[in-house]
């Protein structure tokens, strides 16, 4: 199913989420100035999105990984079996990534998650 | 003509004389960042909102800076092996091929140097 290249795609785009991790901690040790302007960039709907699709990308990224573990050790593979577990790894993800936003976006934004 | 059989020509550490090092390297990683990258998003979530020192505090608390940095060593080496497959399934021709190996490795190793400084910055 599409399972296997969407783990390829996720993969790459973490790996350029890394320039961000880099960013981010860069700018945390270089000063107040340039956190700041790291801080407002996030903010922006560019921002929130990137931030959303990091969040999907980990998500899917380990639970589809997980079943390539378990793939390793040899279950899983019985058509029916794989199918379901595909599905099962999209929904899981949406609903991981649409969780962990919603609880930063409480935090941002008033109300106690 | 050769009296080698292909058994043995793929014996020992094998075609690619590497063995099973990248596999079992990127398992091993792909192991370690499964905690790793749920401490990680748990430990942002933690920050989203918080001011610079706030921020710079938690990096300071030796357990969440040697985590941090147990995470980005364990990335590093992560998605150099897997975009290294990803150039190897998809580059056709052999000299774009080792041209994007040679970029891949290079941007492995600036991302992971640039997020160690950083950190042991903030740290020490």
């Amino acid at each position: 199913m599409a399972t296997s290249i969407v783990h390829r795609m996720t993969g790459v785009a973490l790996t350029a989420g890394m320039v961000i991790l880099a960013w981010w901690l860069a700018a945390l040790a270089a000063g107040p100035d340039q956190y700041r302007l790291f801080c407002s960039l996030t903010a922006t709907p560019l921002g929130q999105l990137v931030i959303f699709g990091f969040l999907w990308s980990i998500s899917f990224h380990i639970l589809s990984g997980f079943r390539h573990l378990i793939w390793d050790i040899g279950f899983g593979f019985a058509k029916k079996t794989s199918n379901g577990v595909s599905v099962v790894i999209f929904l899981l993800s949406i609903m991981a990534a649409v969780g962990v936003f919603a609880l930063g976006y409480l935090k941002l934004h008033g109300g106690t998650p | 003509m050769s009296y080698r059989t292909p058994l043995a020509q793929v014996d020992g550490l094998g075609a690619a004389h590497s063995g099973v090092g990248h596999f079992w390297r990127q398992r091993m990683t792909a192991v370690a960042l499964v905690p790793l990258s749920i401490w990680f998003v748990y430990a942002v979530l933690g920050l989203v909102g918080a001011d610079r020192n706030t921020a710079l505090a938690f990096l300071r608390e030796p357990v969440n800076a040697v985590l941090m940095i147990l995470f980005i060593l364990a990335t590093v080496i992560h998605m150099a092996l897997g975009i290294q497959v990803v150039i190897e399934d998809y580059l056709p021709n052999e000299t774009q091929k080792i041209a994007a190996l040679m970029l891949n490795r290079a941007f492995a190793w600036a991302v992971g140097a640039v997020c160690l400084l950083a950190v042991l910055k903030i740290a020490i």
